[in-house]
């Protein structure tokens, strides 16, 4: 079967880095970013690339589930 | 063709959470407008913030908001939902709003089957007024007023607040769930949505207690306090369904 | 209707306030005003829409009125002194929420658990706010049975009017005294003014928020402001005093409530003796009458404020004469109730004391 594809959009304005997304993404597909937001935090950022297991995001919605801040859209198809 | 499947829901306003990084309110927040949408009761709910942190949920609910003195939110829901009775009506309490200063009017709401909704988010401690003691601190748990832990005899045990309560004749449905995983979410979300369908139905009182992560006070990171819940805080607050009248 | 019924007076209270269109009552009970969550408790059930509540507590009591006001109904609570002291909070939070409701205070002897006997000790609480923050609340101060009844109808005018909580100041003599009242005819709720800011569900319009936490000072400041140039308003268009005898008087008593009664009673016993004496009997005691004392001061220079404490109200009557004329108390606290004879001789002594005879 296809991997369903996914995009996720993190709004970095929003993000306060707690990085509970990034301990929940089953693909590793977000890390953190080198630069602060304005509110002095490293927020989350999406890894564009795909690792060695060729894993990338699926749409799944778990960062976007426990993301306190409602920081992440997910987009899938 | 891309579809969106996840956003923010329709009734949390697009303003940014002031909760520390972590905290568990904004998901409680996030999954009780969820559901409000969800049974299409946007435009007859009416919810009654606490004092603590969550006082401010007015400025994220976008539905009626009434605050309520510290503790006083089950009665003022009642005055409510007297007048209003085909409207929902939910409190949102802490621990200490409703397990310390608000015993009292948690407890006769329940027993008069005020058919309300309680939101009980249990954080072990006072957040607001930075990590003291809570009714429900858990025995040995630091905070800035049980110095080198709370101690049985000092300072008592931890209150069940939830298990009292299914003890009440007017209660129809209490549970006990968590925020601290993404299956332990969306067994919140199963169980908020429970309880505002008893509301709708009209069958009588209902609470979601809610274990919530208070990563600032604990003093812990936002996945040691998930972790946290899951290795102590539930070895005191076991999820489960306490009472359910329902069917 | 103007048909003559004798009742008493905790019954008058709850009997107005049901035709002054109030459809919520939560109390609990402590003497002596049982009759008044006993009345309610018959007259809501016999009520399309009303709701009657034994609460758990006083502030439980308080808290339900508030949420009932919030959701848009005329809403009231009655209790007694120490039971007042336990719903200041709530009433701080209904002057803050700028939220109409009705308290009744029915008077005891105290501090501390006092008796049930009738006082006036409460009229610092009352006037002053009684809870915490900068805010005041209406107080009407009824002395007989007629005016329970009136005074209740015009607290929940005021408490609309102005989006602010009402009180009602009686005492266990007025809650008990059984006198022939005439009510006024119910009200119509459906012509009350529409209040456009309760939270009933945000049905087609966008979502209310009732809040009083406001954390930057500077908005704080202007909420507080905003209060204040309320309670201006008030100030000026309510104030209410009656006179009796004070036409030609050279000493002028001033009392109010069950006090006003017995000084009237003490006031035919000194005319009848010859001497000048009146009477100016606050009605309302925030906001206070202080122009029509001040006033009276330009012809009386001798003020004998009579009350059933130690001396409460004179603090207002000071404030309103601005030193222009002579203060004088004559005051019984802890439930002890003067006769006219007794307050009578209290005004013939200062009479003479003052050599206001020999002028």
């Amino acid at each position: 079967m296809k991997p369903k594809k996914g995009r996720i959009v993190i709004d970095s304005r929003l993000c306060k880095g707690c990085y509970l997304c990034v301990s929940v993404c089953p693909n590793e597909c977000i890390g953190i970013s080198e630069e602060s937001n304005e509110k002095g935090y490293h927020p989350a950022k999406v890894i564009g690339t795909k690792d060695a297991n060729d894993r990338a995001c699926t749409g799944c919605t778990l960062c976007a589930v426990i993301c306190p801040d409602i920081a992440i859209e997910v987009y899938r198809g | 063709m891309e579809e969106l499947v996840f956003t923010r829901p329709r009734y949390i306003k697009k303003a940014p959470f002031h909760y520390c990084p972590g905290c568990g309110h904004s998901i409680i927040h996030r999954l009780v407008a969820e559901v409000i949408e969800e049974l299409g009761i946007g435009e007859k709910t009416i919810g009654v913030p606490p004092a603590g942190c969550a006082v401010l949920a007015y400025d994220y609910f976008d539905v009626d908001m009434g605050e309520a003195p510290h503790g006083r939110g089950p009665a003022l829901a009642t005055g409510i939902k007297r007048i209003l009775p085909d409207r929902i009506v939910f409190s949102y309490q802490g621990d200490g709003d409703i397990a310390a200063i608000g015993t009292s009017e948690t407890i006769h709401t329940a027993n008069r089957g005020e058919n309300i909704t309680v939101i009980f988010v249990n954080n072990n401690c006072y957040g607001m007024t930075g990590g003291q003691m809570a009714p429900t601190t858990l025995l040995g748990q630091n905070s800035t007023t049980t110095p080198g832990g709370r101690d049985e005899n000092r300072d008592g045990p931890p209150i069940d607040l939830s298990e009292m309560l299914a003890l009440v004749r007017g209660t129809v449905y209490i549970e006990r769930t968590a925020v601290n995983s993404i299956r332990n979410i969306r067994n919140t979300k199963k169980a908020i949505t429970k309880a505002f369908k008893a509301q709708i139905a009209g069958l009588g009182f209902s609470l979601v207690e809610i274990l919530s992560p208070c990563p600032t006070n604990w003093k812990m990171s936002s996945t040691d306090s998930c972790r946290w819940i899951d290795e102590s805080v539930m070895q005191t607050f076991p999820l489960k369904v306490i009472k359910d009248e329902i069917g | 209707m103007d048909k003559k019924l004798l009742m008493r007076g905790s019954q008058v209270i709850g009997e107005a306030a049901i035709r002054a269109g109030c459809r919520f009552y939560a109390g609990y009970p402590i003497t002596p005003q049982n009759e008044i969550p006993e009345f309610m408790s018959g007259a809501m059930a016999d009520l399309e829409g009303g709701t009657f509540i034994q609460a758990e507590s006083e502030i439980a009591a308080i808290n339900m009125v508030i949420g009932a006001s919030m959701a848009g109904a005329r809403a009231m609570t009655s209790s007694s002194s120490p039971g007042i002291s336990l719903k200041q909070e709530g009433i701080s939070f209904l002057a803050a929420l700028e939220l109409p409701a009705v308290i009744v205070n029915v008077m005891r002897g105290g501090p501390g658990l006092g008796n049930i006997a009738p006082s006036q000790g409460d009229y610092f609480q009352a006037t002053r706010g009684g809870g915490h923050g900068d805010y005041r609340s209406i107080v009407l101060a009824p002395a007989h049975g007629q005016e329970l009844a009136d005074l209740t109808r015009k607290a929940f005018e005021y408490a609309d009017r102005y989006r602010t909580p009402v009180m009602i100041l009686a005492d266990g003599m007025m809650g008990q005294m059984m006198e022939p009242v005439v009510f006024p005819d119910p009200i119509n709720l459906d012509e009350l003014p529409p209040k456009p800011w309760v939270l009933d569900g945000a049905q087609g319009r966008p979502s209310r928020i009732i809040k009083s936490l406001i954390l930057d000072t500077v908005e704080m400041e202007e909420h507080n402001w905003k209060l204040d140039r309320k309670y201006k308003i008030i100030s000026g268009e309510i104030p209410h005093a009656e006179t009796y005898m004070t036409e030609d008087a050279k000493l002028v008593v001033v009392a109010y409530g069950t006090a006003a009664r017995i000084a009237r009673g003490g006031i035919k016993r000194a005319r009848e003796m010859g001497l000048k004496v009146g009477l100016l009997r606050p009605v309302t005691l925030w906001p206070f009458p202080d122009r029509a004392i001040r006033e009276m001061s330009r012809l009386v220079k001798d003020f004998m404020v009579f009350e059933m404490n130690t001396g409460q109200m004179i603090d207002d009557v000071r404030l309103s004469l601005e030193g222009r004329s002579n203060v004088h108390f004559y005051g019984r606290p802890g439930g002890i109730v003067s006769t006219p004879d007794e307050i009578g001789k209290a005004i013939s002594s200062l009479y003479y004391r003052q050599h206001l005879k020999e002028d």
